[in-house]
């Protein structure tokens, strides 16, 4: 282990349902040790136990086994310790903008004039000026996602979890909003989780990928990316195509593997 | 382009004139229809027919009551209602009955949709608690409440607290159905939010739950309304002293007529101005929550 201990380190979580017809193991021991400012992406078909790790990491499922390290302490089953934006963008529609954005916050007993205060110039410079007194169905999809990544980021904590934050875009607002994410992710030096389906954007964003597999749901590889930042778009260099083309096998040879029993999930 | 291809183009262009050409003969096979369009007639037009029906019926009415063909003892005649109408607001029972009424549907539908909507929201709380109070809430549902106006006059007494028991009885468990309709539809990807920022329940409560849980409660105010006025007019027709639903019963027993037309038209514009009333607060209130 390294003096300093990783800002993240979940350590050999498992996870087990009960069914009516016996047991079904959604995530067999997985370790993952994530350091201080780190992207990493988790990448992997459906029902690969992607969105249960997120919500083990943040304390809404109590793991059958193992635990989840923050800063070396135990934080396992402890809830609010991480920013987790959910793959539903959650905007409550009877608030503005603005107070959507100051959620984190106000739970955390912020008064709500210093947390708007806050706020403010944060949606101003993330390019929600002139939005930040609307109501969330007055938005495009893109910006709805621009505030709610704000919304998770305002909440102060050293990790966050993004679950697939893009998936329902359109491939033009898509590739913005990881330039924005970038843009975010250098300013606010946390540390970020990153679940999607799409290799490229894993790469593009990402220090690390771990590639997952199904049945049960597990870490397959773990792929470091060396591409140096800031990272041009070209998807063509030698580096990013070795990369993609070592993800893409892992996830088809699993999903060969996997494929008689795929049906289920 | 060669020599050989000139019929095979002739031939292309044959076909595409075909349909053209056979399209017209068998006619018939499809009839050609256009849009349906409905002409709006302007707001004066529409207004006069339903001045002219009203001021058309209540003639007829009068002149046959005269001519005899309708019994006026039975139907009564609007010449007489107008002047009972008059003798009635002259003699000043008629704001006592009105305000009576008015307070005792005012009071059941308030207490009724406030408890009801309270005890909606609470079953959010536990999941246990709802699942055993859940079986009464149905049965009080299934039963006809009017049926029990007359326990609640007796336990109530005859002034206006056994009406607003009544209206109360009869708002509150469609309240309690409703707002636990919202509490269901609630997202549980919302709590899930709400936990991973930390927060308590009560705090879920508060600014997930409520909140969410409001244009339920808004939906059924008009509702509530008319149901709290058949309360009060039920509680009334059982045993009371004043009201307008006493009004009735009473020129029913008396074969006074005109009296109950008259009392009848009262309640319907009181009714009118409470629904519109409460069609108003709905408004305001949806503006207020931008659902």
């Amino acid at each position: 282990m390294p003096s300093s201990a990783p800002k993240l380190c979940v350590d050999d979580v498992s996870m087990t349902f009960k069914t009516p017809t016996g047991t079904f193991q959604a995530l067999a021991p997985v370790t993952l040790s994530i350091p201080q400012g780190r992207f990493v992406s988790l990448i992997g078909p459906s029902g690969c136990g992607k969105s249960t790790i997120f919500n083990i990491i943040a304390g809404l499922l109590e793991p059958s086994g193992g635990r989840v390290m923050i800063d070396g302490v135990d934080a396992t089953g402890t809830i609010g310790r991480v920013g987790y934006m959910l793959q539903k963008d959650l905007l409550l529609p009877w608030r503005t903008v603005l107070d959507n954005t100051i959620l984190g916050m106000e739970i955390q007993g912020v008064p709500l004039r210093q947390a708007r205060e806050r706020a403010l110039p944060l949606l101003h410079r993330y390019g929600l000026a002139g939005f930040e007194h609307l109501y969330p169905n007055a938005l495009s999809g893109g910006m709805r996602q621009r505030a709610v990544l704000l919304r998770t980021l305002l909440f102060d904590t050293d990790v966050i979890l993004l679950d697939e934050p893009f998936g329902a875009l359109d491939a033009q607002t898509k590739l913005q909003m990881q330039e924005w994410l970038m843009q975010l992710w250098g300013d606010f030096n946390k540390t970020v989780l990153f679940v999607t389906h799409d290799v490229e954007e894993a790469i593009y964003l990402s220090d690390e990928v771990h590639v997952m597999g199904t049945r049960p749901g597990r870490l397959i590889a773990s792929i470091p990316v060396t591409l140096p930042r800031p990272r041009v778009r070209t998807s063509a260099t030698p580096d990013f195509l070795a990369i993609k083309e070592r993800c893409l096998e892992l996830l088809s040879a699993n999903a060969a593997g996997a494929a008689p029993m795929n049906q289920a999930a | 382009m060669t020599v050989q291809d000139t019929p095979a183009v002739e031939a292309l262009a044959r076909l595409e004139l075909a349909p053209q050409t056979s399209a017209a003969p068998p006619a018939g096979r499809k009839p050609v229809r256009r849009l349906p369009v409905q002409k709006d007639w302007p707001t004066w037009a529409l207004v006069t027919v339903q001045v002219g029906i009203l001021v058309g019926a209540l003639s007829l009415w009068e002149i046959g009551a005269r001519a005899g063909w309708i019994d006026a003892f039975f139907w009564s005649q609007p010449s007489a209602i107008a002047n009972t109408m008059g003798l009635f607001f002259a003699t000043g029972e008629a704001w006592i009955d009105i305000s009576f009424t008015f307070r005792s549907t005012i009071f059941g539908f308030l207490l009724g949709t406030a408890a009801g909507s309270l005890l909606g929201l609470s079953f959010w709380w536990s999941r246990n608690y709802a699942a055993i109070v859940q079986p009464y809430v149905i049965c009080l549902e299934s039963i006809p409440k009017l049926a029990l106006a007359p326990l609640i006059i007796l336990v109530f007494g005859i002034g206006l607290s056994s009406k607003v028991a009544v209206a109360t009885a009869l708002t509150l468990v469609v309240s309690t159905l409703t707002a636990y309709a919202g509490v269901k539809a609630l997202d549980p990807d919302g709590e899930k939010l709400f936990y991973s920022l930390g927060a308590s329940r009560m705090q879920v409560f508060r600014k997930l739950v409520v909140p969410f849980c409001l244009p339920w409660v808004i939906s059924v105010l008009r509702v509530n309304i008319g149901l709290a006025l058949t309360g009060a007019i039920v509680g009334e027709f059982i045993a009371s002293q004043h009201g307008l639903g006493r009004a009735i019963l009473y020129a029913g027993q008396t074969y006074d007529i005109a009296l109950v037309w008259v009392a009848v038209l009262v309640l319907s514009t009181l009714a009118i101005v409470m629904y519109a009333s409460v069609s108003w607060l709905e408004s305001v209130l949806r503006k207020g929550v931008r659902q």
